[in-house]
C-alpha cells in the first residue's frame, strides 16, 4: 500500500475523473506508533472536525484509545479521502495539557474544585443578576464546533429557558455572511449547492476562497477533475497566489475592500453581453431591474481603476462565468471578513441566479462555512437566529417555537434580532452584560482588537465561565473553567455546508472528570431550576439521542427538515442530505430545483436587511416586493473601505488562515507533524514590496496598526503589493505570557484588526486594516519557517520544502480498477 | 412658482442632516457600527446637498455646495470622549435619544423630498423630479435605519 508524506503532498495522489463520472474512491488512513489495522480493536464512526468539509471517518481505539484514523469509501462527501489535519490532529485528544478538573478563580488564581462546587458557582451567580437585573445580564457565547444536540439545547436553555436575547457563536466571525447572503437572496437559509456539483461543472468560481487549505478534500475532488477529461475552468479571486490562484484559468487579485466593485463588473459585463437566462429571470425571480440598473455604471475601465486588477482580465473572467453551461460558485473569507461582505455574497447569488444556474447537476453556489457545524450552529438557533430557520419578525413562527417547546410566546425574546456577537462584546464592555458562559472557542484569540477584548473579558464586573477542553488564552481570564469532552469522547450529529448530516459516536472516554458539553449544559438547567410552562423541567432530554429526536420535531416542516433521519440510518453508510422527511427518505441531494424557493413571506426565515446600512427591512415591505416566493435579486453600490492606507500605515492588512492549522492552534499545535508544517507566525509581502525596503526572506519584522505591533518573520510570496498577511491562528498559550504578550510585542494578528462589522451580517472585517510594516533584525539568510506548499509559498531564494518526513506518511489505498 | 423655496428648505435640510450624523458619529465612536454606518449614511446627504446647489443654479439659487464634513479638533475631542465614557451603561441611553432624534430629523427631510416630488410634478420639471426619485429613497433608508437600531438598541438600554 503507497505511503505518502501528506505534509509535503497535502492533496495526496491523484485519481482523475471526467464530467459526468463518478469520483473515484483513495481511502487514506494514518495509525500511531507503526500499528497496523490487525492491531486496532475496533472502529468507530465519525466525521472530520477541524474544518467544514464534514469527511466522512472511523476513528481507531486500542486499550481504550484512539490511535488513529480511516476515511470511510462509502461517504458521499469524501469517497474515502482526509486531509492532514484529520490524519494528524486527533493526536491533540490524547494530549497531557487536557482539562480534567473544574477550576474556580480564589485569590486572582484559577484552582482545582469539584463540579459540584464549579456549578454551584455558575448557576449562583446567574441567578443572582437574574433577580437584579434579568436576562439582559446574561450572555452566551458558543462556538461552531460543538454538536447540533449540543447547539439546540443550548438554544433552548437561553432563548426559551432564561429568555435572553444575547446567544451567538463565533460562527459570527466565519459563517454569519455565508447565512446571510443566503438570506437576502433566497429568504433562508439553506445551501443551494451540493459537492457534487463539482463532478459535473464546467466552470468552477471561487470568490476569496481559498479551498486548497480550508477544504483540502474538496479541492482534491476539483484537481481530480483537472487531472481528467475535459476539465473545468477555475476563477479565482484572491489577492494572495494561492494554490487555488496557481490552478485557476484567470487569477483576478483586487485590492482589499473592493469586492462589491469587482462583482459589479462581473454583472455589468455579464448583462450587458445579454449572458442571463430571461425566462428563469422572470418566471423565478424579482428585482432585476434594480440589478441592471446598479451595475450600468460599474464597466470593467472603472472597476479595473478601483480594484487594481487589469480590465481585461474583468472581461475574460466575465465571458468565462458568463458561457459557462454549469456553473459552480464558492465563497468564503476573502468575502465574508472583507469589506462590504454580505452585499459581495450576494452579488456571487446573482450572478447564478441571472444565468439560471442553480438546482441542477453543476449549478450550485456554496457559500461556505468555516467550522465543522457551524451549519448546526445556524439551523439550531445557537448563533443570533432561531432554531429551524424561523423567523423572529414573524409572530406565527414564535408561536409554533413556543408550542413545540411547552412555553409562553412571550418568553422567547423576538422584540429585536438576536444580539450578534460584537454586541453582547459591547454590552459587557458598557456593563450591561454581566455573565458570559463560553463555550469552546477562544475570543482573546479570535476576536478583533485585542487589547480591548481582554480587557473587556478581564473585567471583574463580568463573570466568565469558559467550557474548554484546554486552557485557553480566553480560560486564564475566567472565573470558572469547565472541563470539556471532546470529539470522540461524547457522541452527537453534526452537518457540513452541503446539507450533509453525520453522526459521530463517542470512540473513548473522555480524561478525569472531563464531562460532554451536552451534560454540563443540562446539568446547569436544571440545576437553575428552568421549567416548562406546566412547570416540568425545561430540558426533557438527558442524552444526545433524546435531544436529536426533540430537535425532529422542533424542524419538522422547515427548510432544515431532519423528521426522517435518526442515528440507525446514519449509522453504517454515507451521511445523509437534508432536508429528510417522509416524503424524501433518503434526503434530498439539490434544492431550489424548478426555481422553487422557500422565500414565501409566511415561511421565509427572514425579511432580508438593507445591504449598506443593516436595517431589517419589515414585513409589510417584504410582501410588497416579494409576494410569491422568488428569490430576490439585491443591487449593492460599492462604498470605500473605512480605514484606508495612509502615509504612516501605508499597507493593506489581511488575516487568515494555513492549511496545517485550525483556529487558535488549540489542537492542531499539539498534533506534532502539524505543529513542525507551521511552527510560528509569519507575515507576507510581495517581493516588489519586499526590494523597494531591501527586506529579505526572513527578515523579522514589526506590523503595526493604530491599535498594536506584532513581530513576525518575513516570507516574501506572491500577495499583490501593497498587501500584508498575517496568518491569525497563533496566540499566547504556549508562549511566555500565556494569554497576551509577554512584552510589549505580540504574535496574534488580531492585536491589529479593527473592531469594524458588516451591518448586514455583523461579521467582523479582518481583510481591511491600514498598518505598517518596519523592520527590527535582519537574517542572514535564514528563511522564514512559513509552509511552502501552501499561499505562503516563496517566490525567492532557496527556501527548503516543506516536509513532514516518515512521521507524517499516511496510507492511501486506491479502488482496485483504478490502480494504474 | 415657489419652486426655489422647495429647494432652498431642502438644502438646509439635508445639511443639517449631515451634520447630525457626523455629530452622531462623533460622540459615539464606542458603539463601532453607530461610528462607521452613521458616516456611510452622511455620504448620502453631501451628496444630495452638492447635487441639490447644481440644480439650484438652474432655478437662480446660490446655495453652498459643501456640508464642512471632515471632523476638526473639537469633534475629535468627541471621539475621545466618546471612546473614555463610552464604558459606562448611560451611552446606551445616550445612544437612544441620538437614534431618535435622527429618526425625526430623516423624517423631515424626507417629508421636504415629497414635497419637492409635488412641486416638480405640478410645474413639470423634469430634473427636479428624477433627482427626488434618485435621492428620496436614500433619505428613506437612513430613516429606517435609525428607527432599526433604536428598536435594537432600546430593550438592552432601558431595561438593564
Amino acid at each position: 500500500m503507497p505511503r505518502v508524506d501528506r505534509i509535503a503532498e497535502p492533496w495526496g495522489s491523484r485519481t482523475p475523473y471526467g464530467p459526468g463520472e463518478t469520483w473515484p474512491t483513495r481511502v487514506d488512513s494514518y495509525l500511531a506508533g507503526g500499528l497496523t489495522e490487525d492491531d486496532v480493536d475496533r472502529w468507530v464512526q465519525s466525521a472530520t472536525i477541524l474544518h467544514s468539509n464534514g469527511d466522512g471517518l472511523d476513528i481507531a481505539v486500542k486499550d481504550g484509545r484512539i490511535v488513529g484514523v480511516r476515511g470511510r469509501e462509502v461517504d458521499r462527501v469524501n469517497h474515502g479521502r482526509l486531509g492532514p489535519k484529520d490524519l494528524f490532529g486527533w493526536q491533540a485528544n490524547n494530549s497531557p495539557d487536557r482539562l480534567t478538573k473544574p477550576l474556580i478563580r480564589e485569590n486572582e488564581r484559577l484552582v482545582e474544585t469539584d463540579w459540584d462546587t464549579a456549578m454551584n458557582a455558575v448557576v449562583g451567580r446567574a441567578k443572582e443578576l437574574l433577580e437584579e437585573q434579568g436576562p439582559s445580564a446574561i450572555s452566551f457565547y458558543t462556538t461552531g464546533q460543538l454538536f447540533l444536540e449540543e447547539y439546540y439545547t443550548l438554544g433552548l436553555i437561553a432563548h426559551g429557558g432564561i429568555g435572553t436575547n444575547h446567544v451567538d457563536g463565533n460562527t459570527r466571525l466565519c459563517t454569519a455572511t455565508a447565512a446571510a447572503a443566503l438570506k437576502e437572496t433566497f429568504a433562508s437559509d439553506g445551501q443551494p449547492g451540493s459537492y457534487t456539483d463539482v463532478d459535473h461543472a464546467d466552470v468552477i468560481a471561487l470568490y476569496g476562497h481559498n479551498m486548497a487549505e480550508t477544504q483540502t478534500v474538496l479541492w482534491t475532488r476539483v484537481l481530480d477533475r483537472l487531472a481528467g477529461q475535459n476539465p473545468p475552468k477555475v476563477i479565482c479571486v484572491d489577492p494572495r497566489l494561492t494554490p487555488v490562484a496557481r490552478a485557476a484559468t484567470v487569477h483576478l487579485a483586487p485590492r482589499p475592500g473592493t469586492n462589491v466593485m469587482l462583482m459589479n463588473a462581473l454583472l455589468h459585463e455579464i448583462i450587458r453581453n445579454g449572458w442571463i437566462d430571461r425566462a428563469y429571470v422572470d418566471a423565478h425571480t424579482v428585482g432585476f431591474d434594480e440589478l441592471e440598473k446598479q451595475v450600468a455604471d460599474y464597466s470593467p475601465e472603472v472597476a479595473a481603476e478601483v480594484c487594481d486588477v487589469p480590465a481585461d482580465q474583468i472581461r475574460e473572467a466575465a465571458r468565462i462565468l458568463g458561457s459557462a453551461e454549469r456553473l459552480l460558485s464558492t465563497v468564503l473569507q476573502g468575502f465574508y471578513q472583507s469589506h462590504q461582505a454580505t452585499a459581495a455574497a450576494v452579488q456571487v447569488n446573482n450572478i447564478n441566479v441571472v444565468r439560471g444556474m442553480l438546482g441542477k447537476p453543476g449549478c450550485g453556489v456554496l457559500q461556505m462555512n468555516g467550522q465543522p457545524t457551524a451549519q448546526n450552529t445556524r439551523e439550531a438557533g445557537a448563533d443570533g437566529d432561531l432554531p429551524a430557520f424561523r423567523n423572529w419578525s414573524n409572530d406565527s413562527h414564535i408561536q409554533e417555537l413556543a408550542k413545540v417547546w411547552n412555553i409562553e410566546p412571550m418568553q422567547i425574546p423576538h422584540y429585536a434580532p438576536p444580539t450578534h456577537a460584537m454586541q453582547m462584546f459591547r454590552y459587557a464592555e458598557e456593563g450591561s452584560v454581566r455573565f458570559m458562559y463560553v463555550t469552546a472557542t477562544n475570543p482573546a484569540v479570535s476576536l478583533p482588537e485585542l487589547e480591548r477584548i481582554r480587557a473587556i473579558l478581564a473585567q471583574e464586573r463580568l463573570f466568565l465561565v469558559v467550557q474548554d477542553i484546554f486552557l485557553s488564552e480566553t480560560a486564564h481570564l475566567a472565573d470558572v473553567v469547565l472541563p470539556a469532552a471532546t470529539w470522540g469522547e461524547k457522541t452527537g450529529t453534526f452537518t457540513n455546508v452541503d446539507r450533509t448530516v453525520h453522526l459521530s459516536e463517542k470512540a473513548v472516554e473522555p480524561p478525569g472528570e472531563a464531562r460532554a458539553d451536552l451534560d454540563i449544559l443540562i446539568d446547569f438547567a436544571h440545576r437553575l431550576g428552568l421549567k416548562d410552562k406546566d412547570g416540568q423541567p425545561l430540558v426533557k432530554w438527558s442524552d444526545p439521542e433524546g435531544a436529536f429526536e426533540g430537535w425532529k420535531e422542533c424542524s419538522r416542516g422547515r427548510p432544515c427538515d431532519y423528521s426522517a433521519m435518526t442515528y440507525d440510518k446514519l449509522r453504517g453508510g454515507s451521511g445523509i442530505q437534508w432536508p429528510c422527511t417522509d416524503e424524501h427518505p433518503d434526503g434530498t441531494e439539490r434544492i431550489y430545483t424548478d426555481g422553487q424557493f422557500w422565500s414565501e413571506p409566511s415561511y421565509c426565515e427572514s425579511y432580508g436587511r438593507d445591504l449598506v446600512t443593516g436595517a431589517p427591512v419589515s414585513e409589510t415591505e417584504y410582501k410588497a416586493l416579494n409576494p410569491t416566493g422568488n428569490a430576490v435579486i439585491k443591487a449593492a453600490e460599492y462604498l470605500p473601505p473605512h480605514e484606508l492606507p495612509s502615509e504612516d500605515y501605508p499597507f493593506q492588512l489581511i488575516t487568515g488562515r494555513t492549511l496545517y492549522h485550525f483556529h487558535t492552534r488549540t489542537k492542531t499545535a499539539r498534533a506534532p507533524q502539524l505543529q513542525a508544517a507551521a511552527p510560528e507566525v509569519w507575515v507576507e509581502m510581495s517581493a516588489s514590496d519586499a526590494a523597494d525596503r531591501s527586506f529579505a526572506e526572513g527578515d523579522l519584522l514589526e506590523v503595526s496598526t493604530p491599535r498594536g505591533r506584532v513581530q513576525a518573520r518575513l516570507r516574501i510570496s506572491g500577495v499583490r503589493p501593497g498587501v500584508l498577511f498575517l496568518p491569525f491562528h497563533y496566540g499566547y498559550w504556549d508562549e511566555p505570557g500565556e494569554h497576551e504578550p509577554a512584552g510589549t510585542e505580540g504574535r496574534a494578528a488580531n492585536e491589529l484588526t479593527i473592531t469594524e462589522w458588516d451591518p448586514a451580517s455583523k461579521q467582523p472585517i479582518f481583510k481591511t486594516a491600514a498598518a505598517q510594516a518596519t523592520r527590527l533584525e535582519s537574517t542572514s539568510g535564514v528563511p522564514s519557517s512559513a509552509p511552502t506548499t501552501t499561499g505562503s509559498r516563496p517566490v525567492t531564494g532557496s527556501v527548503p520544502e516543506t516536509r513532514g518526513g516518515t512521521a507524517a506518511e499516511a496510507v492511501e489505498t486506491l479502488a482496485a480498477e483504478e490502480i494504474r | 412658482m415657489k419652486l426655489h423655496l422647495a429647494i432652498e428648505e431642502l438644502h438646509r435640510s439635508e445639511k443639517h442632516l449631515v451634520h447630525v450624523l457626523l455629530g452622531m458619529s462623533d460622540r459615539h465612536k464606542a458603539e463601532h457600527e453607530v461610528f462607521h454606518v452613521t458616516r456611510d449614511l452622511a455620504r448620502w446627504s453631501t451628496d444630495h446637498v452638492r447635487d441639490l446647489a447644481a440644480i439650484g443654479q438652474l432655478y437662480g439659487l446660490d446655495l453652498d455646495q459643501e456640508t464642512g464634513g471632515e471632523p476638526g479638533a473639537l469633534e475629535r475631542l468627541q471621539q475621545a470622549a466618546s471612546d473614555l465614557f463610552g464604558r459606562r451603561p448611560e451611552s446606551g441611553l445616550l445612544l437612544l435619544a441620538d437614534l431618535r432624534h435622527l429618526y425625526r430629523e430623516a423624517s423631515g427631510v424626507s417629508l421636504d423630498w415629497e414635497l419637492l416630488a409635488q412641486v416638480a410634478q405640478g410645474a413639470r420639471k423634469q430634473d427636479l423630479l428624477k433627482l427626488a426619485e434618485r435621492c428620496h429613497p436614500e433619505t428613506l433608508r437612513q430613516a429606517r435605519w435609525a428607527n432599526g437600531k433604536l428598536k435594537e438598541a432600546a430593550t438592552q438600554a432601558l431595561v438593564s
